[in-house]
């Protein structure tokens, strides 16, 4: 965090403000109440949120906004690779979350690895009389077909609770029947606002179903840390746990991507949590610092900036030895970023990028831009809360506009006014700006790319960036004639 | 050992090679199989998306629609990114973001605030309201909600808002395609039917079709034979719109006076005879003109039909140019049928598609060796068995019905093909069968442009030559002994 006030040229409170309620002047009254608490300029040396968040969403602005069973089974549960994750209800919800998150697992495909689609596939008459007895049953046969998994998580979709099933009687029963653990997780889509809850219902499941049923037979050490919030898109976890155990650190566990049950269930005996991305799993974090007395420590791990921030904050919590082999870790990779920067930087020089995001990249990612030469304009969350934007707001420049959960209209009025060269979003938002010849990249899914964590995906993400702003096929947009 | 939850403590584990090599063999044997095909709850993999959807779809091949999803948020960004991942555009739609209190209370407070938002932000010309799962459990009633709607002046009275129900425990996308499709159409015609008036045009239903180039074809074809049409409906620009530098809300789509005035049409042919049923028998009921439900026009035989009921119903010899393009298909064919004749292929899709698939094989010498439905009727299995009965490369083919790609992962192990037909779901059972996958099919979400390329007519017939035939000789090229690679093939 710089303690420096960052200004853009052309952007003060007063012309963001003035931005911000030209787009909610299209709004009827009662929206544009609603929506505005929820748009304003940084004010960087605050450390404060400057808007609302966390609210429901308004009906009928195009939110980009998932449910809370895309928060537990796209985010937390489904990328625990040895669990069958069972989506309960209707076949849509699963079939649509089906390897759309690109968490990459290790394993074998249908033996020691389950990254493929469950579901129960309701039915009419499952509605009429309900889907625990067919919730039994395909318990049974998920045990059957896949005898290596190492447990099934039960992930309601919003039928389920509304028909009033008892999905956690059910799993109480039939774990104990087939010696499995049967995760029950109430995660149906219209609980909460957003994904947000979905990661909180899925981190207490994991905390009463999972964690400390296991232990690690080998001998403990003061370097046993766990990786939390890393959820492999693009094999990001495989970058930073490979840094972590550079610089000398056990990683006994990895929430929850390319993630293993019993280890996870094991994390209770690690001496540090590291964690990523904060959303969406503080709360098993806070829940293993007061039951176990297991500190925990926030990093990020983008752009050499902040990894070299982060590498030596990880290493003040741990001995010498382990400080020494950061700098030397630091020492060897300073020049080989360098060399990416020298290559990259002359071309995206001052150029501006815009986030939407989930509930992490949106402050993470800014400081690799930076490195790049890059300026964030405008930055905002489908899911965050107000510590996500306290957070946020050192990290980017003065009066740049923030935006909690922005409807596609308001994305569009802000582009259209501010002309970044590079859009930082999601797939819905992809083809809308591309459309309108803005350069763009997909920063949940890293665009089919990845990894971007760790110094190995900086590389990547400086080419990636480099690519989309510089194509020459954006100079092609515009027809001569 | 016990922890406080009173949960046994056990060690962590790691995976026994031998095992692993056990289980790895054995998700490939006739034992697994059994036990696969003997599942009785568990669906893995399945084939269906469900009925929003399809609503979404038809709903974007109207001009200024605004699909509107009467359920939870997330809903419809699951229903949006699974179109902008298969198409690569645009695919603008909102949702009235039911929670927990609508659970309580009903989503008429939601649906009226969503719609006099939509409305404002996005000045539709229509907006297609589709259910997802929340409001039709607590059983919302939404012709009272928006007749509500329109009395306290959250939309105004003129704007078309069509409504279907779309449960997603009940059929699948292509139900919720007919469903939204015949609740457009009731809208938008009603009244507008004139006794005596004929605008000598044809209503062209191409059925839940999700391959812009399709729709081209379609165009191509009429526009050869000069018959004037509609077709109900297009979403060949709004999903396949330019990139110019400008972003259009409402790309393309069908324009609501032509799709009003269809019921006046001179005749309706419906190209999606199993995803269009309810519409289809509406409009028998209630459209002027002659009404043909033909098979999607895959191959060389169904797209005959096609072209023959185009001259039937408007007394046009087929154009010179079209019976050449025949010629020209039939050319494509001989010449390679050699590289597809005898070869095994196991097919999947909607039922529409699948007619379609195992007809074009047959007619190319190929097997349609494993048939497989992922949400079928009887009726559905009736024609496919007449398909496959009519001709000898048919023999010995087996047809699967309701069954998943789990299922199919079985079959391509214990029964092999040399190649599948199918989606992007497929390619991990492709993967592990080492044969290649085809993605004729929907979603295609892992390449570029497929959805530009026809499959329908003659041209859609060269198309899927070409792209069976020539895989199949890469695959010759990438793999044969240095002694057989050859110049020529």
């Amino acid at each position: 965090m710089s303690e420096k006030i960052r200004k853009v040229d052309g952007i003060t409170k007063e012309s963001t403000q003035a931005m911000i309620d030209e787009a909610l002047a299209a709004y009827p009254e009662k929206g544009r109440k609603k929506r505005a608490p929820h748009l304003a300029p940084n004010d960087q040396s605050s450390g404060k949120s400057c808007v609302k968040s966390n609210k429901k969403t308004v009906p009928g602005v195009m939110s980009a906004r998932g449910c809370a069973y895309a928060g537990a089974k796209g985010v937390v549960w489904g990328p625990i690779r040895d669990m069958v994750h069972v989506s309960h209800g209707p076949v849509g919800c699963g079939w649509y979350s089906w390897g759309t998150r690109r968490n990459l697992m290790s394993g074998i495909n249908g033996v020691t690895q389950f990254g493929m689609m469950f579901t129960s596939d309701f039915q009419e008459k499952d509605i009429v009389y309900g889907g625990d007895k067919k919730l039994k049953t395909l318990l049974e046969e998920a045990k059957g077909l896949f005898p290596l998994a190492k447990g099934i998580s039960v992930l309601s979709e919003c039928p389920v609770g509304l028909i009033g099933d008892d999905i956690n009687s059910v799993a109480k029963q039939s774990a104990k029947e087939l010696d499995l653990p049967i995760i029950p997780c109430n995660c149906e889509g219209f609980r909460g606002v957003s994904q947000s809850l979905g990661h909180h219902i899925s981190n207490d499941t994991i905390r009463d179903y999972i964690i400390e049923t296991r232990e690690f037979s080998e001998p403990e050490t003061p370097y046993d840390i766990a990786l939390i919030g890393d959820y492999n898109i693009g094999g990001d976890v495989w970058s930073a746990k490979a840094l972590l155990e550079e610089i000398g650190l056990n990683v006994k566990s990895v929430w929850t991507g390319d993630g293993e049950m019993e280890k996870i269930a094991a994390t209770h005996k690690v001496k540090l949590n590291l964690i990523h991305c904060y959303r969406s799993m503080n709360y098993m974090c806070k829940v293993m610092e007061e039951k176990y007395g297991i500190p925990w420590l926030e990093f990020n791990f983008f752009g050499p900036t902040k990894i070299r921030e982060s590498l030596r904050a990880i290493g003040a919590r741990f001995d010498v030895t382990i400080q020494e082999k950061v700098e030397q870790v630091i020492a060897k990779y300073d020049p080989i970023m360098q060399a990416i920067i020298d290559e990259y930087r002359p071309r995206l020089d001052g150029k501006k990028v815009m986030l939407l995001v989930g509930g992490l990249r949106p402050r993470h990612t800014i400081g690799a831009y930076e490195d790049l030469g890059m300026e964030c304009i405008g930055s905002g969350y489908e899911f965050a809360h107000t510590d996500d934007y306290d957070r946020t707001a050192p990290e980017m420049p003065e009066a740049t506009v923030v935006y909690d959960d922005p409807s596609e209209y308001e994305l569009e009025q802000f582009v259209d006014r501010l002309k970044p060269d590079l859009i930082g979003s999601g797939i819905k938002e992809k083809y809308v700006f591309q459309k309108m010849g803005i350069p763009f990249r997909q920063m949940h899914s890293w665009d089919y790319s990845g990894p971007y964590h760790g110094y190995q995906g900086f590389s990547v993400f400086a080419r990636d960036v480099d690519m989309a702003v510089n194509s020459p096929t954006w100079k092609l947009v515009q027809s001569p004639y | 050992m016990a922890n406080a939850l009173g949960l046994d403590i056990k060690p962590v584990t790691e995976y026994l090679p031998e095992e692993v090599e056990r289980v790895k063999s054995w998700i490939n044997s006739d034992d697994y199989k059994e036990k696969n095909f003997a599942r009785q709850a568990l669906v893995i993999n399945p084939a269906h998306a469900c009925q929003p959807l399809g609503a979404q779809l038809v709903a974007h091949g109207f001009e200024g629609t605004l699909p509107f999803v009467h359920g939870s948020q997330g809903c419809a960004s699951y229903y949006r990114s699974t179109l902008n991942r298969h198409f690569r555009e645009p695919a603008p739609a909102v949702s009235d973001a039911m929670t927990e209190d609508g659970a309580v209370f009903g989503g008429q407070a939601n649906l009226h605030e969503g719609l006099e938002n939509a409305h404002a932000l996005y000045k539709p010309k229509m907006m297609a309201v589709f259910t997802s799962c929340m409001p039709e459990v607590i059983g919302d009633d939404l012709t009272a909600f928006i007749k509500n709607a329109r009395l306290k002046g959250h939309i105004p009275e003129d704007l078309p808002v069509p409504y279907a129900n779309t449960p997603s425990f009940n059929g699948t996308h292509i139900h919720g395609y007919d469903s939204m499709l015949l609740a457009i159409l009731q809208t938008l015609t009603e009244g507008k039917k004139v006794e005596g008036r004929c605008t000598g045009k044809l209503n062209l239903i191409p059925g839940c079709d999700f391959n812009t180039g399709d729709y081209r074809e379609y165009q191509r074809i009429l526009t050869a034979f000069g018959i004037p049409h509609t077709i109900l409906a297009d979403i060949s620009e709004t999903f396949d719109a330019p990139c110019d530098g400008s972003y259009h809300v409402y790309a393309g789509g069908t324009k609501l006076e032509d799709a009003a005035d269809s019921i006046n049409g001179r005749a309706t042919v419906t190209l999606g005879p199993y995803a269009t049923p309810k519409s289809f028998g509406w409009i028998k009921d209630n459209y002027a003109g002659k009404h043909v439900a033909l098979p999607m026009p895959l191959g060389i035989t169904k797209t005959d039909a096609l072209l023959m009921t185009l001259s039937e119903l408007f007394g046009k010899e087929v154009p010179a140019a079209l019976k050449a393009e025949r010629g020209r298909a039939v050319d494509a064919m001989t010449d390679a049928q050699q590289y597809m004749h005898d070869r095994k292929f196991a097919v999947y899709g909607d039922p529409d598609y699948l007619m379609g698939y195992v007809s074009f094989l047959l007619e190319m010498g190929a097997r349609p060796y494993h048939v497989l439905c992922s949400r079928g009727t009887k009726k559905v299995e009736k024609e496919l068995q007449a398909l496959l009965d009519a001709s000898p490369y048919g023999k010995g083919c087996t047809i699967y019905m309701n069954k998943d790609l789990w299922h199919l992962r079985s079959l391509l192990m214990t029964d092999p093909v040399d190649a599948v037909i199918g989606d992007t779901h497929g390619k991990f059972a492709a993967r592990d069968a080492r044969v290649p996958l085809f993605r004729f099919g929907f979603p295609v979400f892992d390449r570029v442009n497929l959805h530009r390329y026809p499959l329908v007519g003659y041209q859609g017939v060269i198309n899927m030559v070409t792209a069976i035939c020539n895989k199949f000789i890469d695959i010759k090229d990438e793999t044969c002994e240095d002694r057989f690679f050859e110049m020529m093939r």
